[in-house]
């Protein structure tokens, strides 16, 4: 449905308004549906792009290996979290009711390990959860409440119903005319330009 | 019967919301031909204006009367609870056998309602049930304002309110910390634990949609709120990688705690040494009790919730008689539990324990007792006839029974077993005061005072799953493109989706 266009300007150029000196800082590029935007992210991937971004309404499957993600490391924060709550569970039980202030309730030991289990085990679960909403905002760098994309009124999309592909201009390879005919070859039927 | 009601105008659609979604059956089941989950011709822009509609357009006259009616109902709390405080727990009905009256039986009550939300988004999650994506947010919706109503009865009920603190391992001025051998204690951190997960599940769950919802914003008060409270996503795939990842550990990491959490509560009964309490049966019977009554409660939101914001092609019949099936399935286990216990008492040979089940069936309290058999295993048999599952007035009815009958099945463990324990003379009957009844009441009007409020402000379909769901779809359905060699659901080759 997205001929390449032939004629100038291949896309639009968003800058911010008092900008003295407008310098590019993101390409965008949109799709109609999520296959186009596979196979174009592919492309994106094989022609060494290394900033560069894919934006959908709903985690695409596939995509992942598409653009060529590493596994993330969140897993090993979240055990890291469980296993500080389970030992650190355990230490505060028997500190507290052992060492601290010895409890002696119906002539049992001070500290026993099958009676702290209920405890540990929800310490284990609640600094594992802790981990694993952390660490997802720390490695996604959120909470980011400005963003150079929210410029674009056609990027408000990429949460409801439309698919994109952004390059950073920091990329290596980054060339707004190049980088322009070349998404409207692999099927962008739009192509944006933010400057700041 | 449809028809008469129709006549009513208050229940006319047009006037109670924007009902303009239609009823589609898509529960017969063929081997050859998966039915669709999301019904009609929906796409991700009809999901999107659909549930972002219901909080960009104004108020329906139906969701302001049930506000107003709940909030009216939330007023019973500010009533009794100050005068709760103010007086102590003498305005109570509790008494000398009968130490635990309402605050515990609604305490147990609200955390099992809670049950069903984590249930659902993470126990249906690891097992790929696409078809919780679309009750999920809802449900787990239900299970934080459960909680919080839960976590209402321990603060008050421990005489003086302004010590509740105590419950935690704080340094205090006497230096001395809690007793860690004590179930109650275990319930705090189990109750603790239970929220802020599900809290976090349900906010990390939402964070999309909230994006979606700021980028339709049209006043600056919208985008403000919704971009806080989406912290700047943008559906980036780098993202949505680390995103995923940590939605299924979360899943993974509350399956244990919700079947861990009802276990918990059960111990504040079996560790003890009474009659009708100490059975090991209990954490199993807890957990199922506890997924029947949040199930029944997600049925009691739902239905009306669906007539009332136009979303019968989402949240489908085929959802609602999945829900209904598995309230069927735990009624069942509960039931099995009834009877494994009078069995036990019997087959244990314990006097006591054996005096304690038959005065739960035939004592004083044996009005209780069958109406929590009649509701919670009688009534859901009704859902072996199809029929019975996928009408909305039967399930909204049956959903009403088990809520009645899981209440008192609390009621039933909590006080009968204490009227009637090892000292005869000491036996009582328990009656519940004015304000008793006032702050069970009231904590009716919280719960849905905070469900209105999230039906409105926040959205009540997960649209980035459902979303999902229709992509899978698509790309399943057979009759729509020829089968290709290596399917779009496989993992990503070249020839994929080119």
């Amino acid at each position: 449905m997205s001929e390449p266009k032939t004629h100038e300007p291949a896309f639009d150029t968003i800058t911010a308004e008092g900008s003295v000196d407008p310098k590019p800082v993101v390409l965008i590029a949109e799709f109609e549906t999520a296959d186009q935007l596979m196979s174009a992210a592919e492309k994106v991937r094989d022609e060494g792009f290394k900033r560069w971004d894919c934006h959908t309404p709903y985690p695409v499957h596939g995509l992942d290996g598409a653009m060529g993600i590493r596994p993330t490391i969140l897993p090993w924060i979240v055990l890291g979290g469980g296993f500080t709550g389970f030992c650190g569970g355990l230490l505060m039980q028997g500190w507290m009711n052992g060492i601290s202030y010895p409890f002696l309730i119906s002539g049992k030991p001070f500290f026993s390990i099958p009676a702290s289990i209920p405890v540990a085990f929800e310490l284990t679960i609640l600094l594992s959860a802790f981990g694993a909403f952390g660490g997802m905002l720390a490695l996604n760098g959120l909470p980011r409440m400005f963003n150079p994309l929210f410029r674009s009124d056609r990027f408000r999309r990429a949460t409801a119903d439309r698919f994109f592909i952004s390059i950073e201009a920091r990329d290596r390879r980054f060339d707004a005319d190049s980088n322009a005919r070349f998404l409207r070859g692999i099927g962008a039927n739009a192509i944006e330009v933010i400057e700041e | 019967m449809k028809h008469l009601l129709e006549k009513i105008p208050f229940i006319r659609p047009e006037i109670l919301g924007n009902a303009q979604s239609q009823e589609i059956d898509n529960t017969s089941y063929s081997p050859v031909e998966r039915q669709p989950w999301i019904t009609g011709e929906n796409d991700n822009t009809t999901i999107t204006d659909k549930v972002c509609g219901i909080l960009e357009d104004k108020p329906t006259f139906g969701w302001v009367m049930f506000f107003l009616l709940s909030l009216s109902v939330l007023g019973l709390l500010g009533v009794f609870v100050p005068f709760l405080i103010f007086w102590g727990v003498g305005v109570w009905g509790v008494n000398n056998p009968v130490g635990w009256g309402y605050a515990i039986v609604n305490f147990v009550f609200w955390v099992g309602i809670g049950h069903a939300g984590t249930l659902i988004s993470a126990i249906l999650f690891l097992f790929r049930q696409k078809w919780r994506t679309s009750i999920n947010r809802a449900a787990e919706a239900m299970t934080i304002f459960a909680v919080m109503c839960a976590g209402l009865f321990p603060g008050i009920h421990v005489g003086r309110a302004w010590f509740a603190y105590w419950m935690f391992p704080l340094p205090n001025q006497m230096e001395l910390w809690p007793n860690f051998r004590s179930p109650l204690l275990w319930d705090v951190f189990a109750v603790g634990t239970y929220f802020t997960v599900s809290l976090l599940f349900w906010y990390m769950g939402m964070v999309p949609d909230l994006a979606t919802v700021r980028d339709r914003a049209n006043n600056w008060i919208r985008r403000l709120a919704y971009g806080a409270l989406s912290m700047g996503w943008t559906g980036s795939n780098r993202q949505w990688h680390v995103y995923e990842r940590s939605y299924l550990l979360l899943a993974s990491l509350a399956t244990p705690l919700v079947l861990s959490v009802h276990s918990v509560v059960s111990f504040d009964f079996a560790v003890s040494q009474v009659a009708g309490w100490h059975t090991t049966i209990f954490p199993p019977y807890f957990v199922a009790g506890a997924i029947f009554s949040g199930f029944a409660m997600v049925v009691t939101l739902l239905v009306p919730a669906r007539q009332l914001f136009g979303l019968k092609e989402i949240i489908t019949l085929r959802h609602l008689e999945n829900m209904n099936k598995v309230i069927m399935l735990t009624g069942m286990l509960v039931g099995y539990a009834y009877a494994q216990e009078f069995f036990m008492a019997w087959y244990g040979g314990v006097k006591v324990e054996k005096f304690a089940f038959m005065n739960r069936a035939f004592g004083q309290y044996a009005w209780a007792y069958w109406i929590m058999v009649s509701c919670n295993v009688i009534s859901p048999q009704i859902f072996w006839f199809k029929k019975a599952r996928t009408n909305i007035w039967i399930m909204f009815v049956v959903s009403i029974f088990v809520n009645i009958g899981m209440w008192f099945e609390r009621f039933v463990i909590t006080v009968t077993s204490l009227a009637n324990d090892y000292t005869p003379a000491a036996w009582d009957y328990y009656t519940p005061k004015l304000a008793d009844v006032g702050i069970m009441i009231g904590a009716f009007g919280l719960f849905f005072t905070l469900f209105a409020l999230f039906c409105r402000f926040l959205p009540f379909i997960a649209m980035s799953e459902v979303k999902g769901v229709i992509a899978d779809a698509a790309h399943s359905t057979p009759s729509e493109k020829p089968v290709e060699s290596g399917d779009a659901e496989s993992a990503p080759s070249p020839a994929a989706g080119s």
